[in-house]
């Protein structure tokens, strides 16, 4: 029995020049205590996916599908329902953290705040329980931070304060988007190895959303590729990594830097717009592999291996395979 | 001691910011002119009776329209009254009408800007379409309207004045709210599981404040103008209580013999009304966060 249980998850937004779809049919499980990576180019509908979970898109987004976690489903739940999870059950942790802070009020009162709410603390508790959350988060002298504003802060140590935040409750899911793109590397590392600690101390189930492999290698156990809104590979971290099958996916570890290898390699052209699903393998206009059958058929997800999954016509792990 | 006097500010971000933003303030002497007359009129209103060297309706018969005198330091009236003491308590008035109608505005426009701001939707077509007609009727001629209908009472000027200069505060609160709602940390609350009423109270409003202080100072000088206005076309204060609206209409019939009756008090409404206007300048520049020296 898995903590998330997603199937089925579509999300369409309309807007002035037409629909535009973001995820199409998603399907994925999270287990309990499990890093899940979740790999892709800019708008492949990464994002997206997750904060439809939780009902975090505008107005504009239709979203259909069911989504199980705790015996309930997120998307059919009511608004006071989710906000009772939001934070507490499942936590949030943005891109940004230079503006993801309130800067009219110090950090220790935006994660008491949470506190106060879900846990129903007092002033003095929260306070308490927010300079363990600091310390829990590697934040020196959190005795002194907590009374700080966020401009007084840089931005890893604010991206830490936002991961406090998010943990605050102890939920069982911690979503985090892009939770090291906008901080320097000696810093990512840092907050890598901080995610790392959490799964191991608090058991928190993580979804790490990132389009660097590099990040997944390091923490994920299980990984999923998406392109262009749907999911086109599932595998544990080793096997895709060993053995990649989808050739977008092949093309991804191409551009991951390695010492002595030369060239990087891209793939060539973008991604397609989302304004209507093609009736074809999406990726297939960039594809060394496409064939007819690519072009003219949406390939099935299918089991290459035990838990490797790959929505392809040619799989295999070399760009030369079927070209 | 002096090292310690340091590191304790260091340490305190507050303190920190607020001798900052003194030492900007400081840097903009105009503002610091139009602080200390804006206070002076503030004094001289709530200490009138004090500081007036006569009440504001004594007469005195031997003292018709009389000239500066050391009696009377700005003369007297057609009717032997006090220029001096009734501009001092007309301050009163003014002050009043100013500060608490631009409260009144802010009272009802913040809550409907930033719910219309906020929410976006239907509630907010409603309420921009329904600002724009308004604005688009000058704020006296509204003022005018609204305390005619209401009935003349310094009061209901009051009211009027708030009323009137509520539609140009929707809108930059609204705009506020447009702009905040978009914000990493707002989207951050909502997946908190805050509700709509803490961030639009915890998270909106404080981040608007600067702004709401600036229109302020500004909706102030425009609501003591207005009840200058309104007082000298009787729909504000009335006589006898004294209003530098009500002493310009009183002087219109001895403007040939005494134009000094019409002089005193349009000096009193101009400096007061433009100490308040520098503040808000002042105010604009340090609290602007764009601006950063």
């Amino acid at each position: 029995m898995s903590l998330l249980d997603v199937e089925g998850l579509s999300v369409r937004f309309d807007t002035d020049d037409g629909p535009v779809h973001a995820v199409d049919q998603l399907s994925f499980t999270l287990a309990d205590g499990e890093v899940l990576g979740v790999v892709g180019e800019s708008g492949c509908g990464k994002s997206v996916s997750f904060m439809s979970l939780l009902r975090l898109l505008p107005e504009t987004a239709s979203v259909s599908g069911t989504a199980r976690f705790d015996g309930i489903d997120l998307l059919a739940a009511s608004n006071a329902r989710l906000r009772a999870i939001r934070g507490r059950r499942i936590a949030f942790v943005f891109q940004e953290p230079m503006t993801s802070l309130n800067p009219a009020f110090k950090v220790g009162n935006q994660i008491g705040e949470v506190l106060r709410r879900h846990l129903s603390l007092s002033r003095a508790d929260a306070r308490r329980r927010t300079i363990e959350l600091l310390d829990l988060v590697r934040i020196p002298s959190p005795e002194r931070r907590v009374d700080e504003y966020p401009h007084q802060l840089s931005g890893g140590m604010r991206q830490r304060v936002m991961i406090a935040m998010a943990l605050a409750c102890d939920p069982k899911i911690l979503i985090a988007d892009e939770p090291t793109t906008a901080l320097d590397v000696t810093i990512q590392a840092g907050i890598l190895d901080l995610m790392r600690d959490i799964r191991e101390r608090l058991g928190t189930a993580i979804v790490l959303i990132t389009h660097n492999l590099g990040v997944v290698a390091d923490v994920a156990d299980r990984v999923l590729v998406m392109y262009a809104g749907r999911k086109v590979e599932e595998a544990p971290v080793h096997d895709l990594f060993a053995r990649p099958q989808h050739p977008y996916t092949v093309g991804l570890l191409g551009a991951v830097p390695r010492p002595g290898s030369g060239r990087l390699q891209e793939i060539p052209g973008r991604v397609p717009s989302l304004a209507e699903l093609p009736k074809a393998c999406a990726f297939a206009p960039r594809c060394p592999r496409a064939d007819e059958l690519s072009h003219s058929q949406v390939p099935e997800l299918r089991e290459i291996e035990p838990r490797h999954f790959v929505a392809c016509f040619h799989p295999g792990p070399n760009a030369e395979v079927a070209a | 001691m002096g090292f310690v006097d340091a590191s304790s500010t260091l340490i305190n971000p507050r303190a920190r910011r607020r001798r900052l933003l003194r030492k900007r303030f400081l840097r903009r002497p105009l503002a610091i002119v139009g602080l200390v007359v804006a206070l002076t009129f503030i004094v001289c209103a709530i200490f009138a009776p004090v500081i007036a060297p006569y009440s504001a309706s004594a007469t005195d018969f031997n003292a018709l329209l009389a000239h500066s005198s050391r009696h009377h330091l700005l003369g007297t009236d057609e009717l032997g009254r006090d220029v001096l003491s009734r501009i001092l308590w007309g301050a009163r008035a003014s002050i009043e009408a100013g500060v608490f109608s631009t409260l009144l505005a802010m009272a009802v426009a913040v809550p409907i800007g930033i719910i219309a701001g906020y929410y976006r939707g239907w509630i907010d077509a409603v309420i921009a379409r329904l600002t724009d007609v308004l604005l688009a009727f000058p704020f006296l001629v509204v003022a005018v309207g609204l305390a005619a209908i209401l009935g003349p009472s310094l009061t209901n000027a009051t009211i009027a004045l708030g009323i009137g200069a509520a539609p140009a505060l929707i809108r930059v609160a609204r705009g506020e709210a447009l702009a905040l709602r978009e914000e990493d940390y707002v989207r951050a609350a909502v997946a908190n599981g805050a509700s709509d009423v803490r961030i639009l109270i915890r998270h909106v409003l404080p981040n608007m404040l600067s702004t709401l202080i600036v229109q302020a100072t500004v909706a102030i000088p425009a609501a003591i103008i207005g009840e200058a206005v309104l007082s000298f076309l009787g729909l504000g204060v009335q006589p006898p209580t004294p209003s530098w609206g009500v002493m310009l209409a009183d002087a219109q019939s001895y403007l040939s013999q005494a134009p000094r009756l019409a002089v005193y008090p349009g000096i009193a409404i101009f400096l007061c009304s433009l100490s308040f206007n520098l503040l808000g300048d002042g105010l604009r520049d340090i609290l602007d966060p764009r601006t950063t020296r």
